[in-house]
C-alpha cells in the first residue's frame, strides 16, 4: 500500500526512539554503546519521521490507523495528515542535528557520575512522545503521549540534580506541565462532552454553542499557553530549559515548544472550526506582550542559556502574533488573509526550531570546550572556535530577524498579514494590529540588540578568563550537526516560495483556503498577497549582497594595497586594551535597562567590605515572579496551614474524621 | 505589476544605484558647505569627500592584532546592504524591476543587517569605545525602528500597498491632498531619519574623542580601505533617507514612463528636492544643540507619537479613502 508509507514510516520513526531509549540501558557497562548505538538510532529515527513528514507534505493525504493499545473501546487511532507531516518533519530536523550532535557532547558524561542510561533512555522516550502527540488521532492517546513527553523531560531538567537549582527548576516544570496539561484534559473534556467521544473526528463533528467554544478555546489557550511560555505563564522555561544538557535544551526549546503550538492550532484550527474574532484579540496581545517582554527579559541575562530560553518565550509571542492575526482575519470572514496569517506563522514555528536549536548546540559547545556559561567571562571564541563560531553567527543574524535568512521571511510575512489591517470593518482593529506589528518591529530591533551583545561578548573581543582562553573547537560530529542546522537556516531564508509551497497544502486541508497567489511569478518571487501589494525576492537579495561585496573588494582596492598590516587598536591612542576593558554584557544592556527600567525589577547595591573595597552587586529579574507566583504561594502556604488545624496527631479524632466523612457521603448517594 | 524582464529597467535601476553611490558623498559635502556658511566660514570644497574616499582606497589597512574575521567582513557587508536598500528606492523612475525585489519592510531589514554588522564590527577590537558605539546605537536604532514602521504604515495603509514603487505612484495619483495622516507621518520620520543618520541632536558626524560618540565610535579602529567603505556607506545611508523622504511624501517630478525626457525631469526634480533636505538639515543642526543620550528615548517617542498620531487619523478621519 503505497499510501501509507509516510505513516508506516512515522511509526517506524516512534518506534526506533523508544528502541533508542532501550538500548541506553545497556550502557551502563559499555558507555561507549551511547555513541556508537544510542545515538545513531536517535538519528535514524529522526531522518524516518523527517521523510515521513515531508511524505505526507507532498502527499497531501490523510492517513489513519487504529492500534490495539488503549481502552477497550476506544484504540489508539493514528493519523497522518499535512499538519501532524509538518510537525513530524520539524521534529525530525531537529532530532538529526541532536544525533549528530551528541556522541561529542555526552562524552564528557562517561565518566562522570552522571547516569548514561538515564539521560538516553529519557531522550528516546522525550521524542518518542513528541512524536506520539502529534500523530495522536484521538483525545486519550494525545494526553498519554503529552504526558509522556512531560515527565521524559521532567528527568532530563533534573539530571544534573546535585545541584539544588536544578531540583527547584525541574519542579517548576512539572509542577506547571501539569497545571497546563489539565486544563488541556478540560478543554477536550468540553469538546468530548459535546462530540459524545474522545475520537477527534467526533470532537471535529460537534455543534459547540459560542460560550461552549469560548470556553473550550480558553481552556486550550491556557493549558497549551503554559508549555509554549506564553508570558505570563513562562516563569518555568528560564528556570528549565537552561539547567538540561545543552542537546536537550535544544529539544525543549527547539522542539517540545512548537508541539504544544501544534497542540493548540490542532484545537483551535482543526477541532473547533469556528472561529470567533475576540479570541484572535487575545491572541494577538498576549503574543505582543510575549514578544516584547520576552526579548527585554533576555537583554538582562548573562547566562548564555538562559539568555536563549528567555528568547523562546519572545519566538513564541511572534508564532502568536501570526496565529492571533489569523484568527482575528478568519473571524472577520477574509480566509485568505487568514490563511496568510497562519502560514506566518508556522514559518515562524519551523524557523525557531531551526535556529533555537543551532544557538543552543553553539552554546553547548561552548560550553563543552570552555566550560562556562556566563557571558561575562566569555570573548574571542571565535578565533579558538572558528566553525562554532560561524554556525552561531548564522543563527544570531537568523534569529534577529535579518535578510537574507529565514527569521526574516516569516516575520515580514507577519507584517504583511498585520498590514492587511485596512481590509478590517472595526476601526479598533484597525488600529490594534499597526500598533501589535510596531511591538513586532520594535522585538525585531531589541533581538538585534541582543545578540550583537550576545555574539560580540561571547566570540568577539579578548578571552575574558583562563578556560575560555584554552577553548578548543569542538569535534567534527558536533560540527556537523550544527552546520546541518545553519545550512538550512539559510536554505529556508533564500527559497522561501518552495517552502510557502509546501505549507500551502496545511490551510487547504483544514480550512480548504490556500494561498495561491503566493508563488505564482515564479520561484524568485514571493507575493503573498498580490504583486501590487508587496513582493519579496530573497534569491535576488543573496545575489545583489555578494555582488555589491565582489564589487567593493575587487574593483576598489588597487594592487599594492591588499595586504593588511596588524598593529595594537588605536582606541583613541590611549593603551592598548586589555581584557578587563572591553564592554561587558551587563555595561552593553545598561542604556536599554535605563529606558525600560520600569518593567524589571532592579536590585542594585554598593557595600564597602572589611577591607574597604566596594563592591558592586546588580541583580535584574522578572516582575512577574512577584506579580502572580509569590501570591499564588503564599495562598497555598496559608491554605495549607489552615488545613493542620484537623491534624492533631489523635488516632481517635482521625477515626472520627474518617466516620464523618462516611457518614456525609452516604448521605449524599443515599 | 512590475515588468520583471525588461532589460531597459534593469540597466536604468544599475545606473541608478550607481548614480546613488556617487552622489552620496555631493550631498554630505553639499550639508557641510550650508552649515558652514551659516557659521561665517568659508567651508571645505564640495568636491571634498571624493578627494578623502580617493586617499582612504590608496591607503594601506591597518588592523589590530585582536580584530577577527568579521572586522574584515563588515565593511564589505555594510557597504553592500547599504547599496541593495537604496538600489531598491525609486530615485528617478518608479516601476523600475529592483524596486520589486524588495519593499519598505526589506528596505528597513538591508538598513538593519547593515547596522547588524557595524555594532559587531565595533564590538570586535575590544576596545571601550566600541563597546559602547555598539551598545548606544543599538539602543537608539531599536527606538527608532517602531517609530519608522509605524510612518510607513500609515502610507501603506491608505496606499494598500508596501512596495515602494506603488505607494509613489498611490501618493501620485491621488493629487495634492492635505492629508492630516502623511503630515503626522512625514514629521515622525523625518526625526528618525535624524536618528538613524546620525545628525544633530542624537549624534555628530564631526566629533571625535568625546564620550558622545555613537557612529564614530563604532568606526575607531577602522582604517584605509575599510574605513573608505564604512564612510562611503554612512553618506549613501544619509542619502536614502533624504530620497526616501522626499519621493514618498513630494513625489512629483518623478518618472513614470522610461523615456529620456521625463528620467531628465526626474533627476532634475530629485536633485533640487535633496538640496532643499540639505538646507534644512544644516539650518537644524545650526540652531539645534545635540541632546545627552538619555535624552534620545524621549526624542525616539516624540517621533513615535507623532506617527501612531498619524495611524489615528488616518483610521478616523480616512476611511474609505
Amino acid at each position: 500500500m503505497p499510501l501509507d508509507l509516510p505513516l508506516s514510516l512515522a511509526s517506524l520513526a516512534v518506534v526506533l526512539a523508544l528502541a533508542s531509549a532501550a538500548s541506553a540501558l545497556a550502557t551502563r557497562q559499555r558507555p561507549a554503546l551511547m555513541r556508537w548505538l544510542v545515538m545513531p538510532l536517535l538519528g535514524i529515527s529522526g531522518a524516518l519521521a523527517l521523510t515521513a513528514g515531508l511524505g505526507a507534505l507532498a502527499g497531501g493525504h490523510i492517513e489513519t490507523m487504529s492500534l490495539p493499545m488503549g481502552l477497550p473501546w476506544l484504540h489508539w487511532q493514528l493519523r497522518l495528515d499535512v499538519l501532524s507531516g509538518f510537525f513530524m518533519a520539524l521534529i525530525g530536523t531537529v532530532v538529526i542535528g541532536v544525533a549528530l550532535y551528541g556522541p561529542g557532547y555526552v562524552r564528557e558524561f562517561e565518566h562522570g557520575r552522571d547516569s548514561l542510561p538515564a539521560l538516553g533512555g529519557f531522550t528516546g522516550i522525550f521524542v518518542a512522545g513528541m512524536m506520539g502527540v502529534v500523530l495522536a488521532d484521538d483525545a486519550f492517546m494525545f494526553m498519554v503521549a503529552w504526558e509522556v513527553m512531560s515527565l521524559s523531560s521532567y528527568f532530563l531538567v533534573a539530571f544534573q540534580h546535585e545541584h539544588a537549582p536544578n531540583r527547584r527548576a525541574a519542579f517548576l516544570y512539572l509542577l506547571m506541565a501539569h497545571v497546563g496539561g489539565l486544563s488541556i484534559l478540560l478543554g477536550y473534556g468540553v469538546l468530548a462532552g459535546f462530540g459524545d467521544g474522545f475520537a477527534f473526528d467526533a470532537m471535529r463533528a460537534a455543534q459547540l454553542s459560542p460560550g461552549w467554544a469560548t470556553v473550550a478555546f480558553l481552556l486550550a489557550f491556557f493549558g497549551f499557553g503554559m508549555k509554549a511560555g506564553l508570558i505570563p505563564l513562562h516563569v518555568w522555561l528560564p528556570e528549565a530549559h537552561p539547567v538540561a544538557p545543552s542537546h536537550i535544551s535544544a529539544l525543549m526549546s527547539g522542539v517540545m515548544l512548537k508541539v504544544a503550538v501544534y497542540g493548540f492550532v490542532r484545537f483551535t484550527f482543526d477541532l473547533l472550526g469556528a472561529f470567533q474574532w475576540q479570541w484572535g484579540v487575545l491572541v494577538l496581545i498576549v503574543g505582543a506582550v510575549s514578544a516584547l517582554l520576552g526579548v527585554l527579559y533576555a537583554l538582562m541575562q548573562h547566562d548564555l542559556k538562559r539568555l536563549l530560553a528567555y528568547h523562546s518565550v519572545e519566538n513564541i509571542g511572534i508564532i502568536y502574533i501570526g496565529l492571533g492575526l489569523s484568527l482575528i482575519f478568519l473571524g472577520t470572514g477574509h480566509p485568505v488573509l487568514g490563511v496568510l496569517g497562519l502560514i506566518a506563522a508556522l514559518y515562524h514555528t519551523i524557523n525557531h526550531a531551526l535556529f533555537k536549536g543551532l544557538l543552543f548546540l553553539g552554546a553547548g559547545a561552548i560550553l563543552h570546550s570552555a566550560h562556562e556559561r556566563d557571558m561575562e567571562r566569555m570573548g574571542g571564541l571565535l578565533r579558538r572556535m572558528p566553525w562554532t563560531g560561524l554556525f552561531f553567527l548564522v543563527g544570531c543574524i537568523s534569529i534577529s530577524a535579518l535578510p537574507p535568512f529565514n527569521g526574516f521571511v516569516s516575520e515580514w510575512l507577519t507584517f504583511q498579514a498585520a498590514l492587511q489591517a485596512w481590509t478590517l470593518k472595526s476601526g479598533v482593529l484597525r488600529t490594534l494590529l499597526p500598533l501589535a506589528s510596531a511591538m513586532l518591529a520594535l522585538t525585531g530591533a531589541l533581538a538585534a540588540a541582543c545578540f550583537v551583545k550576545v555574539y560580540g561578548v561571547a566570540f568577539l573581543g579578548q578571552a575574558r578568563s583562563r578556560p575560555v582562553r584554552r577553548a578548543r573547537e569542538v569535534t567534527l560530529g558536533m560540527r556537523v550537526g550544527q552546520g546541518w542546522l545553519a545550512a538550512l537556516c539559510l536554505a529556508l531564508g533564500v527559497l522561501p516560495t518552495f517552502v510557502v509551497g509546501a505549507l500551502n497544502s496545511i490551510p487547504q486541508q483544514l480550512l480548504g483556503q490556500g494561498l495561491a497567489g503566493s508563488t505564482e511569478h515564479g520561484w524568485l518571487w514571493l507575493t503573498p498577497v498580490s504583486a501590487e501589494t508587496a513582493s519579496y525576492s530573497a534569491p535576488f537579495v543573496l545575489g545583489g549582497l555578494m555582488l555589491a561585496w565582489w564589487l567593493a573588494s575587487s574593483l576598489l582596492r588597487r594592487g599594492e594595497v591588499r595586504k593588511v598590516r596588524r598593529c595594537d587598536a588605536w582606541d583613541c591612542g590611549f593603551a592598548p586594551p586589555n581584557a578587563r576593558m572591553q564592554y561587558t554584557a551587563t555595561a552593553f544592556a545598561q542604556p536599554i535597562r535605563r529606558v525600560f527600567g520600569g518593567l524589571f525589577h532592579i536590585d542594585e547595591s554598593v557595600t564597602t567590605t572589611e577591607d574597604g573595597r566596594e563592591r558592586h552587586a546588580l541583580h535584574v529579574s522578572d516582575r512577574f515572579w512577584g506579580w502572580i507566583y509569590q501570591p499564588i504561594v503564599r495562598a497555598t502556604n496559608a491554605a495549607a496551614r489552615r488545613v493542620t488545624l484537623i491534624q492533631s496527631g489523635n488516632v481517635r479524632i482521625y477515626l472520627g474524621w474518617s466516620l464523618g466523612t462516611l457518614v456525609v457521603l452516604l448521605w449524599l448517594i443515599s | 505589476m512590475v515588468d520583471f524582464l525588461n532589460p531597459t529597467g534593469w540597466a536604468l535601476a544599475l545606473l541608478q544605484t550607481l548614480l546613488f553611490a556617487a552622489g552620496a558623498p555631493l550631498l554630505v559635502a553639499w550639508v557641510k558647505r550650508i552649515k558652514s556658511r551659516l557659521q561665517n566660514r568659508r567651508g571645505p570644497s564640495l568636491l571634498q569627500p571624493y578627494r578623502d574616499l580617493h586617499k582612504l582606497f590608496g591607503k594601506e589597512a591597518v588592523m589590530a592584532h585582536t580584530a577577527s574575521p568579521v572586522f574584515r567582513a563588515a565593511p564589505y557587508i555594510v557597504f553592500g546592504a547599504t547599496l541593495i536598500a537604496a538600489s531598491v528606492i525609486p530615485m528617478l523612475a518608479v516601476e523600475l524591476p529592483t524596486a520589486a525585489i524588495a519593499d519598505v519592510i526589506v528596505l528597513v531589514g538591508f538598513l538593519a543587517l547593515a547596522r547588524f554588522f557595524l555594532a559587531l564590527a565595533g564590538m570586535d577590537v575590544g576596545t571601550s569605545f566600541g563597546g559602547m558605539g555598539s551598545s548606544r546605537e543599538m539602543l537608539i536604532s531599536a527606538l527608532a525602528e517602531p517609530a519608522m514602521l509605524m510612518a510607513v504604515f500609515t502610507l501603506t495603509m491608505s496606499a494598500h500597498s508596501t512596495n515602494l514603487s506603488s505607494v509613489i505612484e498611490h501618493v501620485l495619483n491621488s493629487g495634492l491632498l492635505l492629508r492630516p495622516s502623511f503630515l503626522f507621518a512625514l514629521l515622525g520620520l523625518l526625526l528618525v531619519a535624524v536618528a538613524e543618520t546620525g545628525r544633530i541632536p542624537v549624534d555628530n558626524p564631526a566629533t571625535h574623542l568625546e564620550l558622545t560618540m555613537v557612529h564614530e565610535a563604532m568606526i575607531l579602529e577602522y582604517s584605509g580601505r575599510h574605513l573608505a567603505l564604512m564612510e562611503w556607506a554612512a553618506q549613501i545611508k544619509l542619502m536614502l533617507y533624504g530620497v526616501l523622504l522626499a519621493n514618498i511624501f513630494l513625489p512629483w517630478g518623478i518618472a513614470s514612463t522610461l523615456s529620456a525626457g521625463s528620467l531628465l525631469t526626474g533627476l532634475i526634480a530629485i536633485v533640487v528636492k535633496l538640496a532643499l533636505l540639505g538646507v534644512i538639515l544644516a539650518v537644524s543642526e545650526t540652531v539645534v544643540a545635540k541632546m545627552r543620550l538619555f535624552r534620545v528615548p524621549a526624542f525616539l517617542n516624540l517621533a513615535f507619537m507623532l506617527s501612531l498620531l498619524g495611524m489615528l487619523s488616518h483610521v478616523i478621519l480616512e476611511v474609505g479613502a
